[in-house]
């Protein structure tokens, strides 16, 4: 079997054990109070039937729904991350790591890969909230970088799907190196007249929309996603008032001119099919 | 130097300096009292004269000066991360507009984004450091309460960044090699920063910095605070002063998160774990050199610590001017490429059929 094969049936098994909603028959939506049936909420796109609050998903269902069945090849999954530092707060780092791994039965918190996304070729980047809040280490920073430049090579329009508490501390100064290391491959992207679609799902913070996530040709972003550099509760210990209704909300974005579009996960793929059609790519 | 703001681990070395000061008084006021006008903190040389009493202070304080330097080579010798991180930001410390004022002679300072203002906590001008002519770009904590309140302590706004970058790309287009000094605890997190989209100017910093077609050279010089830092430093050479510190975050910041509580000893245990001394980032290939500081800090000889970081960029501007700009460009790119600690199993190495 492939490696590419063996893979994609590894994810597909995982995806089913996967679990960012609570367990449960029927659960409770956190936006509009009302009792959901789960299976309802997974089928339709994981939004609330009634009041179509986006609940936060994986990487491996987040493929699933951008990607045409079956089209997804995923690449660079021989990386996995290193405790460089020797970093240990409560926990030692690598302690962390494996407990994440167990828990995600992935190495670290990406998915990348080509795809088609109805019919049209595209190289698609998925973090993942569900591995360490979707931080950004050397991995993450790595599989950006080199589908990024997967995609320059191919002329492929570039899907990069953002979620994430920002770069990751454990990795610290490398972490950091991580943003100038992504933008600088986008930057080349750019200059071979690359399409790239930033996509900004709940939630985008820190040194991930400070580098990729901001850079987007076009970005859209899933309705009421916090979207941010600083996080709120930092924002609010130094300013000391309120911070307004909806403030770093993607719609608080849509109307500080900071995003193009926000768009509902429904239409998410449709959109990004008719953008890489206007993109002619 | 009586006032002088001591840190904590500064303390065995008080004493001596307040015996030193005593002891330069001493010796100030009989001349004062004969119509010399004393010299102020200016205490070398004064050891040749004798003093009106007849003992002998200078023996002693030349004593006392030998001693307080031990004790200072001592306690700086083995600094502990997080006492670093206090040096770095010791108020006394020399920032951006200080190395401005002694390294250049001329320095052309260049204000405003031109799309929403000025922004104090970010300085930016053209300069000649030694003969070359540059642009300059740093960030600026601010010396008194209303200069820090406008710099907001360092904390730059995206029209800080956006500045930085339009003068970035006046300096390439004139072929000047441009030098930024870092020195900021992050950029600004407030309400007006997110609106005006501080995630966006520095990613677009990061992304042309990475394409500028001339040279780059930066100095962390005190705090070098995650992006805020980044956003001026993606550079050909980068370079950090002894006992400044650079990190994705601050200590209080990750001790806050990571230890759910930031207080004496967790900042202290975040600072040993971020590995953001400059010697822990040469050794993670993060930064290319050290510059070394005068004996008990820059703040202790602002000149004696201009005069090496002017020497680091001399250097350094000297050797990729002869650079090809096409190259500068190459090769700042690698140098970024290659950052990041991650293990790769090769897919198909298994010799096969090897059993």
């Amino acid at each position: 079997m492939s490696q590419a094969a063996s893979a994609r049936k590894w994810t597909v098994e995982k995806s089913e054990r996967r679990n960012t909603i609570p367990e449960g028959l029927w659960l409770r939506c956190p936006s509009c109070a009302q009792m959901i049936y789960r299976r309802q909420m997974e089928a339709n796109l994981h939004c609330c039937p009634e009041c179509g609050h986006h609940f936060r998903i994986g990487a491996v269902e987040r493929v699933r729904q951008l990607l045409d069945t079956g089209s997804f090849s995923p690449m660079f999954t021989t990386l996995s991350p290193r405790d460089p530092l020797g970093f240990a707060d409560l926990r030692a780092y690598p302690d962390r790591l494996a407990a994440e791994q167990r828990k995600t039965g992935q190495q670290d918190g990406v998915q990348a890969g080509e795809g088609f996304i109805k019919g049209r070729p595209a190289m698609l980047c998925c973090l993942d909230l569900t591995f360490m809040m979707g931080s950004m280490g050397s991995v993450v920073g790595e599989t950006v970088t080199r589908s990024i430049e997967h995609a320059t090579r191919l002329g492929l329009p570039l899907v990069v799907v953002s979620c994430s508490g920002g770069a990751r501390m454990q990795e610290a100064g490398l972490s950091l190196m991580q943003m100038a290391k992504t933008s600088a491959a986008l930057a080349r992207y750019d200059k071979a007249g690359g399409l790239f679609i930033s996509v900004l799902t709940d939630p985008t913070t820190g040194g991930v929309t400070a580098s990729f996530a901001m850079l987007g040709d076009v970005i859209v972003a899933e309705p009421n996603a916090l979207i941010g550099f600083a996080g709120p509760r930092v924002i609010q210990q130094t300013i000391r008032q309120e911070l307004p209704e909806g403030f770093q909300r993607s719609e608080f974005l849509l109307s500080s001119g900071l995003v193009d579009r926000v768009v509902s996960r429904k239409d998410l793929r449709s959109e990004l099919a008719r953008l890489i059609d206007y993109a002619g790519m | 130097m009586s006032t002088f703001y001591q840190l904590e681990f500064e303390r065995p070395v008080v004493e001596i300096e307040r015996q030193i000061t005593e002891a330069e008084r001493g010796e100030a006021a009989p001349k004062a009292a004969a119509g010399v006008p004393a010299l102020g903190g200016v205490a070398d040389g004064a050891g040749g004269e004798a003093s009106a009493n007849g003992s002998s202070p200078p023996a002693d304080l030349v004593a006392l000066r030998a001693r307080r330097d031990e004790v200072l080579r001592e306690l700086y010798r083995d600094l502990s991360p997080w006492d670093s991180v206090r040096v770095a930001r010791h108020p006394n410390r020399p920032q951006t507009r200080d190395y401005i004022d002694r390294l250049c002679r001329d320095f052309c300072e260049l204000h405003g984004d031109r799309r929403y203002g000025d922004d104090p906590a970010m300085v930016t001008g053209f300069g000649r450091i030694g003969s070359i002519k540059c642009l300059i770009v740093g960030h600026q904590k601010g010396r008194d309460t209303q200069e820090k309140l406008a710099c907001h302590f360092g904390c730059a706004h995206p029209e800080g960044y956006r500045k930085a970058l339009a003068k970035m790309k006046l300096a390439e287009k004139y072929g000047l090699p441009i030098v930024t000094f870092v020195d900021t605890p992050g950029a600004y997190p407030g309400l007006g920063a997110e609106q005006r989209g501080q995630a966006e100017a520095i990613a677009v910093n990061l992304r042309e910095m990475s394409t500028l077609r001339t040279p780059i050279v930066s100095v962390v010089i005190g705090e070098g605070g995650s992006g805020g830092a980044l956003g001026i430093a993606v550079s050909n050479r980068v370079a950090m002063l002894r006992h400044s510190w650079y990190s994705v975050i601050s200590p209080e910041g990750c001790a806050a998160i990571l230890w759910k509580q930031a207080n004496e000893q967790t900042n202290n245990a975040a600072a040993n774990a971020l590995k953001l001394t400059s010697r822990d980032n040469l050794e993670l290939g993060i930064i290319d050199s050290i510059i070394d500081e005068p004996l008990g800090g820059a703040h202790r000889d602002p000149a004696a610590a201009a005069t090496q970081l002017e020497r680091w960029v001399i250097d350094e501007l000297t050797r990729l001017r002869e650079v090809n700009p096409d190259v500068l460009v190459e090769e700042r790119y690698a140098r970024f490429r290659r950052m990041g600690s991650y293990a790769e199993q090769m897919a198909d190495t298994e010799p096969i059929g090897s059993d």
